[in-house]
């Protein structure tokens, strides 16, 4: 969820934000949404789901120069629907349905319905996301170490 | 004499069902699932992806299976799965600094900026065997405490706190970000860049790193640094796809960074300060994060002026090592069959001892 906000006035911003949404989606949320649309649009694949490999890189000392520590798979689809709109999923993992309906909501994203679905789709799913991750954070913080100093009895008072 | 042998296709075909059924163990027993794996043998899914160098719980649960729960085989099954898939595309560097915190301590300060957090660990436990977990009943579900608030967002990294006194040495990018050191499309090549050098050993073998990690403590390398800091949780992924020319969050990974601090008395050119060691690995990789941040500092004696005289400081002894998929293929192999090899060698043997002797009986008789 760290997408950077490059100001309110970018629209690939924007679309990062949506995208990484819909790449931490259960493929369950993502079908009950597709399922859930009053009209299906009809779509093409312009890139069948595909499994396949991302490098991921650290940084020496985590701010130093970059190095590879290993790979992760991650799932890519392209489609798109009959008015032109053409939508993109790269997520983790190897869920193929999953990267089709994400590329289905973001060619979606791209247009008059995007009010409407940011509110019953997008917001929905990043307030799961963001409770899970506050839940982890509130259990990390219950582990927190208060520290308190003995009072020693030779200390001079 | 070439003798050509063939045969023995049914002796392993048969074999191939006898580890099967081994694999099974009792039928009366029920089977493990892949996922059971994935959420209750963690930490070994941790170790295998780190090793096997590829983030993906099923995946890895999946070779531990297979491998009937040998980790290295497993480790191996991943790293040839892995040739079977394509690239994509080289992620952004994971920014640590902004990680979902699990677990975030410090050996050098007691009062960090967002506290010392212990989260998931055994280091405080007896190391007492625990016979709940062998009931009949099992656990249950034990549920873990939540505080309040979740943990304060901003963990600046230790060794950030002592950058800002000119302390530690600091790591800066050399501008080099487009031509990264991958280890697998080149070969290995002497001397090492240090991107090179992190990327074996995150890859590397956790009790072989442990062990050089260790003998450099005990004074094969001259370190016994602070743990300046261990921090573990998620790190969001982010890749720049040609198609789109802009960064998307594809999701993320847990990792686990270490932070080694050591002393440095300084050279002619740099005034006393300390340096760093670095771990990263995939997972919830403790021991090996904190191994590797011991041997990435000690194979950085060259570039800091140090004489390397131990085995942990030699890049190329190191480097060669480190890599539990080619260790074991190159020490498995002797079980493969050598034997003409073998009957040339006995052939010499039997010739040498005929010289011997012939030898000793002429002295006697001299």
């Amino acid at each position: 969820m760290t997408a950077q906000p490059k100001g309110p006035a970018d629209p690939n911003a924007e679309r990062a934000r949506w995208m990484a949404v819909l790449a931490r989606a259960t493929r369950h949320e993502l079908e009950a949404a597709w399922q859930g649309l009053g009209a299906r649009p009809p779509y093409a694949f312009l890139r069948q789901p595909e499994i396949g490999l991302v490098m991921v890189r650290g940084r020496a000392g985590g701010t130093g120069s970059p190095f590879n520590f290993g790979e992760m798979t991650v799932t890519r689809c392209t489609v798109r629907l009959e008015d032109g709109r053409v939508g993109h999923c790269y997520a983790a993992g190897r869920d193929k349905r999953k990267a089709e309906l994400a590329a289905l909501f973001d060619a979606l994203m791209q247009g008059g319905e995007a009010a409407r679905l940011q509110e019953t789709v997008i917001a929905p799913i990043a307030r799961r996301v963001a409770e899970q991750r506050r839940r982890v954070s509130r259990k990390a913080a219950a582990t927190k170490v208060d520290f308190f100093t003995l009072v020693r009895g030779d200390n001079p008072q | 004499m070439y003798v050509a042998v063939k045969g023995g296709e049914k002796a392993i075909l048969n074999s191939h069902r006898l580890i099967a059924e081994t694999r099974r163990g009792n039928p009366d027993v029920p089977e493990i699932s892949a996922e059971q794996i994935a959420e209750q043998l963690g930490l070994a899914v941790d170790r295998v992806m780190a090793e096997g160098s590829i983030y993906d719980r099923g995946l890895a649960a999946l070779a531990i299976k297979q491998a009937q729960g040998d980790l290295v085989e497993a480790i191996f099954l991943l790293r040839a799965y892995r040739t079977t898939l394509p690239r994509f595309a080289n992620a952004q560097p994971v920014d640590t600094a902004r990680m979902l915190v699990r677990r975030r301590i410090s050996a050098a300060y007691k009062d960090i900026p967002g506290g010392q957090v212990l989260g998931p660990t055994y280091d405080y436990t007896h190391r007492l065997l625990d016979f709940a977990l062998a009931a009949e009943t099992g656990v249950g579900t034990p549920e873990a405490a939540e505080a309040e608030e979740p943990l304060d967002p901003h963990m600046p990294r230790v060794a950030e706190i002592l950058d800002e006194e000119g302390l530690v040495e600091r790591e800066h990018t050399d501008g080099q970000e487009a031509a990264v050191f991958d280890l697998t499309r080149e070969p290995m090549s002497f001397p090492a860049g240090r991107d090179q050098r992190l990327q074996n050993l995150a890859r590397g073998d956790e009790g072989f790193l442990l062990a050089l990690g260790y003998s450099v403590q005990r004074g094969y390398g001259g370190n016994h640094p602070f743990a300046g800091e261990i921090r573990m949780g998620e790190v969001s992924v982010e890749i720049v796809p040609e198609e789109l020319g802009f960064a998307i969050d594809i999701g993320d990974v847990v990792v686990t960074e270490c932070q080694m601090i050591n002393q440095f008395t300084g050279s002619k050119d740099t005034p006393p300060q300390f340096t760093r060691g670095y771990g990263l690995a995939f997972g919830h990789n403790e021991r090996k994060v904190m191994a590797m941040a011991l041997v990435d500092r000690a194979l950085r004696a060259r570039e800091l002026g140090e004489t390397a005289a131990y085995p942990a400081q030699d890049e190329e002894f190191v480097l060669y090592h480190a890599d539990n998929v080619e260790a074991s293929g190159f020490v498995s192999h002797l079980k493969l069959p050598h034997y003409v090899d073998f009957q040339a060698e006995l052939n010499l043997i039997r010739k040498l001892r005929r010289e011997h002797e012939e030898r000793h009986r002429k002295e006697a008789a001299e």
